[in-house]
């Protein structure tokens, strides 16, 4: 009965948790932790419970209220959003356990608001994903995107003006997308995307069709911050609460990516996207030039978590270039590298999140002799820094692999040029951390200010930190060991039949 | 010009977007660029009302012979198609709520930087 209903619950859940939220905070502020792991913790097991339904039944329809589509709002869970809600729900309960201390550190005095758009950004989160309707995806886009820009104001100097901006550049992604929705609803006359892709074939030559077809992709690609498109991004992460960047940096972009998946191979036919238009390679052209101006700017930059925004613009270069290369192995790939980077960026802002809250500061020059400091916190990093790197191991070097191995078999070069570029800078990115950080230049070496800050004392970071942290490092290593049974039984079902 | 005034709605839609969008862009009061943004999805939600127009004298569907069969029944033509309104009905509600929070963000701008001026906020920042 109750696990009929868990698509739902999914939801459900966590909007209903994320309204009580004020009152628990109102009853006894302390109880909003526990009251905030307890509500994912349900969320969690429900979408667990989902993929292992969808694993073993195939694809979930639930009939919001009973209403049959298309004229009732649809879930559709099929082995994509299936990953993806596991995914949504397991790194915002990581990041639920991570939060505590780093908000006592930064938001004192307002946690119990933190935590209430905590919940509601899930919730858009996991709306989005599960829901197989164009206009309800409209409406959890904009929850996820309102929550998204509230919690980045509340962060440090300057937060309010990045958190302004984004939301200027996110409004107008969110109302591109509308308009495709109205374009399409204005020859179709349905809004279900299973509907849609039944509707949609004979209708491919309409310039209505095309026309929605550019404002959906533009759209999307504003709220995944593609390269020219990603103004808004570093300004916004890096300047977010550190436990407000570790769930948005993470889960943002790649929800974004996967609705571009979803319209792309769902809502029209891969035929319409790849051959009848060149999508495929302006995404393709977009990707690569995304993976090398996030490359090079990151290397520009001396700000820890600045430096991390810009590898997230380089890894969504990886994502959509994966998909433009436009066979099955590259989107494979793309696919695998969505899953992986989630956990990649959520180990790497925890991290950094942890960093800051120790050291004060999230300059690189800053960080000398901290692999001495705090020995779990710079293990778990290294493991995430070799994922991002790409090697073997973990899981950062497989789907780096299915990308290119995509690549060469579609003869394109330029594309694994850059990836193999990217992966080169990301060596010299992580290698001038962990060079600063295994070292110990407090003496002379970078100023007396550090030498004065090695006094007080920087420890090993508060375990309801560390945990998440380390849990993350281990899923990192485990995907990479497991990845073919992963591929097998969840990522092949998603690649679109080309 | 038959094909202006034929669709003189989609047209004034056009306008009011690109009015919208001028001021979100070369706009350098934060106000003003939020009620940029506001033209803006005004301007998205008459689009989808115009989708809803039917020509020839269609009403608003309010069936008073709902439930007689044959003669009465219901004739597709007759009424105005009420699930675009249905849908700008939330987008109003959306916009509203990213208004509110735009404007809750500037004024957090406002309490500390005591100016809402694109530039000297920029200024301040550094």
């Amino acid at each position: 009965m109750m696990i009929e209903q868990a698509p739902a619950l999914i939801v459900v859940i966590s909007l209903m948790s994320a309204v009580a939220t004020p009152l628990v905070g109102w009853l006894k502020k302390d109880l909003c932790y526990p009251w905030v792991i307890l509500a994912l913790l349900g969320s969690t097991l429900c979408s667990v419970l989902v993929l292992n339904t969808v694993m073993q039944e195939g694809v979930i329809h639930y009939h919001m209220g009973s209403w049959l589509p298309p004229w009732g709002i649809e879930y559709v869970i099929d082995h994509l959003n299936a990953m993806m809600l596991v995914l949504i729900t397991g790194t915002s309960l990581l990041v639920a356990v991570y939060s505590r201390r780093s908000l006592e550190a930064e938001l004192s005095d307002r946690t119990i608001y933190f935590y209430t758009l905590f919940l509601l950004q899930v919730t858009g989160f996991v709306g989005i994903v599960i829901t197989g309707d164009v206009f309800n995806l409209y409406v959890f886009l904009e929850i996820a995107s309102l929550a998204g820009y509230a919690l980045i104001a509340t962060g440090e100097e300057g937060a309010p003006f990045a958190a302004f901006r984004y939301l200027i550049l996110g409004t107008v992604g969110a109302c591109f997308y509308l308009l495709g929705v109205g374009y399409l609803y204005m020859v179709t006359g349905s809004l279900n995307m299973a509907d849609l892709a039944e509707l949609l074939p004979s209708l491919y030559g309409s310039k209505v069709v095309l026309v929605a077809f550019a404002f959906f992709m533009v759209g999307i690609a504003l709220k995944m911050a593609l390269f020219p498109l990603h103004m808004w991004l570093p300004d916004a992460y890096t300047r977010a609460p550190s436990a407000a960047s570790a769930l948005i940096a993470p889960l943002m972009t790649k929800v974004a990516v996967y609705i571009m998946l979803r319209v792309m191979f769902t809502l029209f036919r891969p035929y319409f996207s790849i051959e009848l238009l060149p999508v495929a390679k302006i995404m393709l052209y977009a990707g690569i030039i995304a993976i090398f101006v996030g490359a090079v700017m990151a290397l520009a930059q001396k700000n820890f978590k600045r430096m991390l925004c810009y590898i997230v613009i380089a890894e969504v270069g990886y994502m959509v270039g994966g998909v433009g290369v436009a066979n099955a192995v590259a989107i494979r790939g793309a696919i695998l590298h969505v899953m992986n980077d989630v956990v990649m960026t959520l180990g790497l802002f925890a991290v950094a999140g942890i960093l800051a809250y120790k050291m004060k500061n999230s300059e690189i020059s800053a960080f000398d002799n901290i692999f001495k400091k705090m020995p779990f916190t710079m293990a778990a990093f290294l493991v995430v820094a070799l994922s991002v790197i790409g090697v073997p191991p973990t899981c950062g070097f497989f789907s780096k692999w299915y990308l290119i191995q995509g690549a060469v078999m579609a003869g394109n070069w330029t594309f694994v040029a850059a990836l193999l570029f990217s992966s080169l800078v990301n060596v010299v990115l992580f290698f001038r951390i962990i060079e600063t950080g295994y070292y110990d230049f407090g003496v002379g070496g970078s100023g007396h200010e550090h030498a004065h800050e090695k006094g007080t004392a920087v420890s090993e970071a508060p375990l309801s930190m560390l945990i998440p942290t380390v849990v993350v490092a281990a899923a990192i290593i485990l995907i990479g060991l497991y990845n073919h049974s992963i591929l097998i039984n969840v990522i092949d079902f998603a690649v679109p039949k080309l | 010009m038959d094909f202006i005034i034929a669709k003189y709605n989609y047209w004034i839609y056009i306008i009011l977007m690109m009015i919208g969008f001028y001021a979100m862009i070369a706009k350098n009061n934060l106000i003003k660029k939020i009620i940029g943004m506001n033209i803006f999805q005004t301007a998205i939600i008459l689009f989808f009302v115009s989708i809803a127009y039917k020509k020839g004298g269609a009403t608003l569907p309010i069936l008073t012979h709902a439930d007689a069969h044959g003669e009465h029944a219901i004739q597709v033509a007759q009424y105005l198609n009420p699930l675009p309104h249905v849908l700008m009905l939330t987008a109003i509600v959306v916009s509203i709520a990213t208004l509110g929070v735009a404007l809750a963000i500037a004024i957090m701008m406002y309490r500390k930087y005591h100016t809402l001026e694109e530039d000297e906020i920029l200024k301040a920042i550094k």
